[in-house]
């Protein structure tokens, strides 16, 4: 401070040194024990789980930030719970002498700020890293996503919500849509998301996939299986009275039951497809379509990119021919 | 140039009236003036005529005749009905007065107890009138919160059903996010930066009183939604169900824009009063730390709330003369609405923890007997998360759509934020430190805030984190955390505020023994309310879901009955507050806590004018712990020759023009 007081008195009896040892020492092992013992023992058992990439990556990641927040919290708690036991009133004699740096320290203030700065840093980049190499987390990456999964061919599965639900539509095969959500172990699958009335938003919980379903809006979100077993799917954005009803369940199977799935229900569904409007990345309600008539964007001419089998047919082009032929 | 340190007797009322407009002054019985019975009737007749009119222009419109209601009828018996509010509590005299060439009445000081009840120019007034106020609405909003609770008591079965549920989420949230931006800033705020500063009266008065019964208005608005068949969009109103939802949401539009026109008036005249009102020798390195926070504050206020303001006009244009700005197939688009109210939304939340940083930066000096320590370094943390709130809003939006370029510099611009928030730590920790500390109340309200506000900033770190933020984006992981920020940060510092500035706001102690254990209870149950919710969420359980996983009904009743428990403690405090004040009342001595704030160096009751005369300020409030340190100011009384040869050594000092020393008309 600068308004010229009269010079402090000098520093009270005993120093800061013993002070502060004891309670970084109490804090160290306090962190020692409880910090591993989190990341071990609890830390493999986080939500999400493993059943895909994402998941996999964002319990990771909340290992690490939940590890660091236990050292950070024992830290501040240590120090506080160490100050109130020593020097609450009873125990403190007359009134507290202030010292040079009762008002302030610069080397306790920068120090604090250094280290809070380079804690906000690190942790800056390891979410950036973990967001960018799995290929987005599992988030929404809206219809221009920037992070892909390395393979060229994901099977994409278009999530439609209005309502109260979802449906999935599958372009690869023909575009069915369903309230069956199957995926295939091990592959990588790119949600579109889209929605159409509100805004609701897609949470495959045990897939660690989250994306926002927009109307008039494709939402990508990527992710590949891993483990196989079913998930839980939930509405995760207020969307009306029925909101909370908004759930359903998924499972990824093996490959082959997939395939055999998905082809046996685009024949079976086909003659219900044919009624349905033309696969497209959005559905924009008709002006004229009283009592819910969805037609395609594309069909206006407003959106350009909706060739329907474009990027989207070349799942398992292969595998899937040879289905067919088998069949 | 000398310091002019005016005596009472040269000075006209607090409403800056010249001496002829207070002579004009009615001088009868206080009921026959405007007061809050006369401000009823208006809102009343206000709302009769604007849903008359509303009737008149769209009563035929063909998409009314279709759904059979009229939002143009709503919204204008609403706006009306605020008018009419207004103009029965007597906010429009003066302007109108004015505007027509006449000199306005005056108003005379007063001690009955009706100015509690009347449209008035004392801040001090107008604090208490916001603590009745605000505590109106954080009890409505909690009442809510039970219902919220009792709900969710089981997975599947309803106690309240889907749809009055949904209604009881939105009103709640809507109703204390109201509450939580004037909970400070409205008591507290008025109350006390007058007598922090030195200063006799805020910088405009009447702006004063507007903003409390606009914020009432706003109260009484937003409570019009469950006639109106409630809103579905919980408080953030996202389109386009705002624009599909029934007529609850032109409460919640109408009623944010009134709110917003309060919290406006509020923020830039308390801003104008820290700036132009500090009394001589008050720097900027002298003012409280409490005023830096309510500085820091009104800025987010009045840069952030208009916003709100116009987003919020924006949909009610939407619903009645069909716009779209946020239709997307008539080339609106629902982002629109999502980046307008989490552009105000985000800075709003610091709105709501500022103030309490503010208040704890108060106690703890008192408390522990030493100086704030780094107090540059926490007012420059406020300042730096005011400046930073409005760069981070998107981290709302990481798993909506939008462009994913963007993520990684909201992921940082957010856990940048934890810096500043960090120094107000580093204040705290600094002043314990070898300090001699006193558990009294209001410093134990002020240790939860830091034991909450550390839960609540570290959670808030995991939802800017994106990969976690897709586990628990949404879900009641988030509710906890904001509840540990808003309700463990602010509502405890301002609980924390009451118990310290009471004795000084009416004169009277607060029962210490009712106020412990309504803590404890608070403190106790607040976190086994809460932190089972952070699990909750992680777990998977969405925000506003009336039904649930059935292996999360363990954790969700352990909340519930520990928010029955939490809802139940706020009931000692309204015994004690009753009892202490009107029942029992024990005299407070002027300085119980031995503070050296220039607000406690008041006699109590607080005089009309504050000051006998501007105070001379001497020193910064927190010199504790020196051997002989001088007052913290001139009060212009006889005091004493020492204190005088300092006042004329400051005046020879600073050599100011008069800040704040003289009213100027």
């Amino acid at each position: 401070m600068s308004d010229g007081r009269p010079g402090a008195a000098d520093e009270p009896r005993g120093g800061h040194a013993p002070h502060l040892i004891r309670i970084f020492a109490i804090w160290a092992v306090l962190s020692a024990i409880a910090g591993p013992l989190f990341y071990l023992l609890v830390g493999p058992h986080l939500p999400p789980g493993h059943m895909t990439s994402a998941a996999s990556g964002d319990a990771w990641d909340l290992n690490v930030v939940t590890t660091m927040a236990i050292i950070v919290v024992l830290g501040v708690w240590t120090y506080f719970g160490y100050c109130l036991v020593t020097w609450r009133s009873s125990r403190v004699v007359g009134e507290p002498v202030v010292g040079r740096w009762g008002r302030g320290n610069l080397l306790v203030q920068t120090s604090w700020i250094t280290i809070t700065t380079l804690a906000v840093m690190g942790l800056f980049v390891f979410g950036t890293i973990e967001l960018i190499v799995p290929a987005g987390a599992g988030g929404g990456e809206g219809p221009n996503p920037v992070w892909t999964p390395h393979t060229k061919n994901p099977l994409v599965v278009q999530v439609i919500a209005q309502q109260w639900l979802f449906t999935y539509r599958y372009p690869s095969f023909g575009g069915f849509e369903t309230t069956q959500l199957i995926l295939p172990d091990h592959t990588a699958i790119a949600f579109h998301v889209t929605s159409l009335d509100v805004i609701h938003d897609f949470w495959a919980y045990q897939l660690g996939v989250k994306a926002d379903a927009n109307p008039d809006y494709d939402n990508v979100a990527y992710t590949t299986t891993q483990q196989l077993g079913h998930f839980v799917v939930r509405c995760d954005e207020l969307c009306g009275i029925w909101h909370g009803a908004m759930f359903d369940y998924g499972s990824i199977v093996p490959k082959a039951k997939f395939l055999s799935w998905a082809t046996a229900s685009e024949n079976r569904l086909a003659p219900v497809t044919k009624l349905l409007p033309p696969f497209a990345w959005t559905y924009t309600p008709s002006a004229n379509g009283a009592g819910g008539g969805f037609y395609p964007a594309c069909a206006t001419g407003q959106v350009t990119n909706c060739d329907p089998f474009g990027n989207v047919a070349t799942y398992g082009g292969a595998a899937k021919q040879s289905a067919h032929e088998t069949a | 140039m000398a310091i002019r340190t005016t005596a009472t007797h040269d000075l006209g009322t607090p409403g800056e009236l010249p001496p002829e407009g207070v002579a004009r002054a009615r001088n009868r019985s206080p009921w026959l003036d405007f007061h809050v019975g006369t401000a009823l009737v208006g809102a009343v007749a206000g709302f009769v005529i604007g849903h008359y009119i509303g009737v008149l222009i769209a009563g035929h419109d063909i998409n009314v005749d279709n759904n059979g209601q009229n939002n143009v009828a709503i919204c204008l018996s609403l706006g009306f009905g605020y008018l009419g509010w207004m103009a029965g509590i007597g906010g429009w005299n003066y302007p109108l007065a004015k505007m027509i060439g006449r000199e306005p009445v005056g108003e005379l000081p007063s001690s009955h107890w009706s100015r509690y009840f009347k449209y008035t120019l004392d801040h001090k007034v107008v604090g208490l009138q916001y603590v009745i106020g605000v505590l109106l609405f954080l009890f409505t909003g909690g009442l809510l919160a039970m219902g919220i609770r009792t709900e969710l008591l089981n997975p599947v079965h309803h106690i309240i059903g889907p749809d009055r549920y949904i209604e009881l989420v939105s009103e709640h949230g809507t109703v204390m996010m109201m509450m939580a931006t004037s909970i400070v800033i409205g008591p507290l705020g008025n109350w006390l930066t007058p007598l922090m500063i030195g200063s006799r009266r805020m910088a405009f008065p009447r702006i004063e009183a507007f903003s409390f019964w606009t914020f009432i208005g706003g109260y009484m608005i937003i409570l019009t939604a469950m006639p109106f068949g409630g809103f579905p969009t919980g408080w953030t109103g996202y389109a386009p169900l705002q624009t599909q939802a029934s007529g609850g949401m032109d409460s919640y539009l109408c009623g944010f824009a009134v709110i917003g026109l309060g919290m406006i008036t509020a923020g830039f005249n308390i801003a104008a009063t820290v700036i132009h009102y500090r009394a001589p020798g008050m720097t900027w390195s002298r003012i409280p730390i409490l005023t830096w926070s309510l500085l820091s504050t009104t800025s987010l206020l009045m840069f952030a709330t208009p916003v709100l303001v116009m987003a919020g006009l924006f949909g009610i244009l939407d619903r009645t003369a069909l716009t779209a700005f946020y239709v997307n197939e008539h080339g609106g688009s629902s982002f629109l609405w999502e980046d307008l109210f989490w552009f105000f939304g985000h800075p709003e939340v610091y709105i709501m923890a500022l103030p309490g940083f503010g208040i704890v930066g108060e106690m703890l000096p008192v408390f522990t007997r030493k100086p704030l320590f780094a107090y540059r370094v926490g007012a420059a943390g406020m300042i730096g998360v005011a400046l930073l709130s409005f760069f981070v809003w998107q981290h709302h939006l990481f798993d909506s759509g939008i462009n994913p370029d963007m993520r990684p510099l909201f992921m940082l611009t957010t856990e940048l934020i934890s810096i500043p928030t960090g120094f107000i730590y580093l204040v705290g920790m600094g002043t314990l430190w070898r300090s001699k500390i006193r558990f009294e109340v209001p410093m134990l309200f002020a240790l939860a805030l830091y034991f909450n506000f550390l839960i609540g900033g570290i959670t808030g770190v995991y939802l800017s984190d994106v990969p976690v933020d897709v586990t628990v984006h949404g879900s009641f992981f988030v509710l906890a955390h904001f509840h540990y920020t808003i309700m463990g940060g602010l509502v405890f510092a301002f609980f924390g505020g009451i118990y310290y500035w009471w004795p000084k706001m009416t004169g009277k102690m607060l029962n210490k023994t009712l106020a412990k254990l309504h803590f404890w209870i608070m403190f106790i149950f607040f976190n086994f309310t809460f932190f089972p919710l952070l699990i909750v969420g992680l777990l998977g359980q969405p925000r506003r879901v009336f039904e649930y996983a059935h292996n999360l009904q363990g954790l969700n009743d352990f909340s519930s009955v520990s928010a029955y428990i939490l809802g139940s403690s706020f009931l000692i405090f309204v015994w004690n507050f009753v009892w202490s004040t009107w029942i029992n009342p024990v005299p407070a001595p002027a300085n119980p806590w031995g503070s050296r704030g220039l607000e406690w160096q008041t006699p109590t009751p607080v005089p009309y004018w504050n000051f006998e005369r501007i105070p001379v300020i001497l020193s910064d409030p927190y010199r504790y712990g020196e051997p002989d340190p001088p007052p913290v100011a001139d009060l212009g009384v006889p005091i004493g020759a020492a204190a005088a040869a300092q006042s004329f050594a400051a005046e020879v000092q600073l050599g100011l023009d008069e800040p704040g020393g003289s009213f100027r008309g």
